[in-house]
């Protein structure tokens, strides 16, 4: 299982899973779930590639990983801030609740 | 260039963070009665520093921290774009009656962290720098479109844009995987050496990390099919923060997405060669063909039927988008210079319809079109220069929204492979006449003239007469401004 193919279906098992997780779940937190998991699939492409195509001096997808990582963790603090204070206004989490902007 | 002398050619974003630090710092020592005030001199004081900075920056074309970043002539201009429409929109906020009640202290820290942001954008030529650019952006614009804590529409506008944006860069992110997955390095003229060599079985996961960072691009610039958060964040954000995302961020989304797309899907990585040609195996320019009319046609279609018009403006800004992306379906140098051209005479317009917009809503509450009945009689002043816009973005002469978009038709029609797409581009410009004439219909047409007078606001009246200048001298004499656009058309170019 030392494959770079391995790895490439498991991240892209994993992108479809976050995909489908946005495009069905209802929950605001839920949908965030779901973008983690793709941003954590392009992780293990980054590592996966950078372990498979002989980069060992420079290790830019580890590097590149590490930045995803962080970001992932700001974009969640702001999205969790802004679905508290959707709870607040309209007392719910569920993103269909909260369509007042249409047309 | 190595990371210490590239410092000297990164003093304009050190000026912005050093400005972002300070903010912070003050803003805790300082009393909450003061607060807004002297923070809004502290911001547009540290803007002018580093306008300064910019200005005396040395016009070469370097690479930055080991080629990161980009520091040329063309990242420049968009800078300058940048720090514009940040000016103007932190200048006008005190006056911003939408805005009280709210931290407006922290409001202008944000839109200097945004700032930060998009500099960053303008110069991208390594793939870390694309996505954590984006991110810096859009992390700031989430908090900023539900800067109304407390309104319903504010709130459920920042969570659609962050579901929207969290998913967008999450897509595109996956496709960079795939592209360094490819190229076996993250800089952008690296990924192009590697993609001028790949074999036609490479070429279908080539077009799916394309459409996939296309997705990411495609929502930073509103283009659709990714369009979908425009209109509702438009609406519900607070108006000054609606007129910032409709400019700023969107020339920073062309100057990354151009300057990647040129760069890392060209047949040559040269940009200042000027006849771009696409790399083998992505149809490029096809596929921008199809995004351009696609995104034309529905901007003009759906904000033909909008009541309101925030978000109206928010479709014609969804419809400009196309018009743009029309030029960039070819990316030679006369594509490149269209479109910049364009930005900045869409800065001036696009900006004064908003400041109108917030005019308006500041004497009367409310966004309807209905609402502005009779303003040609009631505010002169006002409507006038809301008409000089509204023709402007139609693209009728004399004014210099015609000129901007004689030169996006020029480049389609000169290239003349895609002539299909300058019909459907001509034809989507008689239906926005209809709805922009509807605004200038209402305000004076339907109406009977009457004494009642709306009056006040000097200095946000001052500003809009401002920006009604470029666009009308603009639109007779525009060489200056072409000059400026050419003379910036230099980028920085790795030999291989």
């Amino acid at each position: 299982m030392d494959s770079l193919q391995s790895y490439l279906f498991i991240s892209i098992v994993l992108f479809c899973l976050g995909l489908y997780g946005v495009m069905t779940r209802r929950n605001g937190v839920a949908i965030l779930m779901g973008v983690e998991l793709i941003l954590n699939a392009a992780n293990i492409n980054f590592v996966a590639f950078n372990r498979f195509g002989g980069m060992t001096q420079a290790l830019p997808g580890h590097i590149f990983a590490l930045f995803v990582i962080v970001m992932a963790a700001a974009e969640a603090a702001v999205a969790l801030a802004i679905i508290i204070n959707l709870y607040k206004t309209f007392s719910t989490v569920n993103v269909d609740e909260a369509h007042e902007l249409q047309g | 260039m190595p990371n210490f002398d590239s410092l000297a050619y990164f003093l304009p974003e050190l000026l912005l963070t050093g400005l972002i630090v300070t903010i912070v710092l003050v803003d805790v020592m300082l009393p909450a009665s003061k607060r807004d005030r002297i923070i809004w001199m502290l911001s547009l004081g540290g803007l002018a520093v580093t306008a300064l900075a910019l200005l005396l920056q040395p016009a070469t074309e370097q690479s930055l921290f080991l080629g990161s970043l980009a520091a040329d002539p063309y990242s420049r201009f968009f800078k300058w774009i940048f720090l514009a429409a940040v000016a103007i929109i932190i200048g006008i906020s005190p006056a911003t009656r939408q805005l009280d009640g709210s931290p407006r202290h922290e409001y202008y820290l944000f839109l200097i962290a945004v700032t930060f942001g998009m500099f960053l954008m303008a110069s991208a030529i390594d793939l870390i720098i694309v996505y954590l650019s984006i991110e810096i952006v859009s992390i700031g614009s989430f908090v900023l479109a539900g800067f109304l804590k407390d309104d319903r529409a504010s709130n459920e506008s920042s969570l659609k844009y962050v579901i929207y944006g969290a998913l967008s860069s999450g897509i595109m992110l996956y496709g960079l995987s795939l592209l360094f997955g490819m190229a076996g390095s993250t800089n952008v003229f690296e990924v192009q050496a590697a993609l001028v060599q790949m074999p036609p079985k490479a070429y279908l996961t080539l077009t799916v990390a394309l459409l996939l960072i296309l997705a990411g691009f495609g929502y930073k610039i509103s283009m659709a099919p990714f369009h979908f958060w425009t209109p509702d964040v438009y609406q519900g954000a607070p108006t000054t923060i609606t007129a910032f995302l409709s400019v700023a961020p969107k020339a920073a989304g062309f100057a990354l997405a151009l300057r990647f797309l040129g760069v890392a899907f060209g047949a040559n990585p040269d940009l200042n060669m000027g006849n771009w040609v696409p790399v083998n195996g992505v149809a490029l320019g096809s596929l921008m063909a199809i995004f351009a009319a696609l995104t034309m046609t529905l901007g003009n279609v759906m904000a033909i039927q909008q009541s309101s018009v925030k978000r109206m403006l928010a479709y014609s800004s969804i419809a400009h988008a196309g018009y743009m992306l029309m030029a960039a379906v070819v990316l030679n140098s006369q594509a490149f210079s269209a479109i910049m051209f364009y930005l900045v005479i869409y800065l001036f317009m696009n900006l004064g319809a908003f400041l109108v917009v917030i005019w308006v809503h500041n004497k009367l509450g409310f966004d309807e079109i209905a609402q502005w009945h009779g303003l040609g009689y009631k505010a002169p002043l006002i409507a006038i220069p809301m008409g000089i816009f509204l023709f402007s973005l139609t693209g009728l002469p004399p004014t210099a929204g015609f000129i901007g978009k004689v030169y996006l038709f020029s480049v389609l029609i000169e290239n003349g492979d895609y002539l299909w797409l300058a019909v459907v581009g001509a034809i989507n410009s008689v239906v926005s006449l209809y709805y922009y004439v509807g605004i200038i219909k209402v305000m004076f047409l339907d109406a009977e003239p009457t004494d009642e007078t709306l009056e006040g606001q000097p200095a946000m009246t001052g500003l809009i007469l401002a920006l009604v200048v470029p666009v009308l001298i603009f639109g007779l004499y525009w060489s200056p401004l072409l000059g400026a656009v050419q003379s910036s058309l230099k980028f920085f170019t790795q030999g291989i």
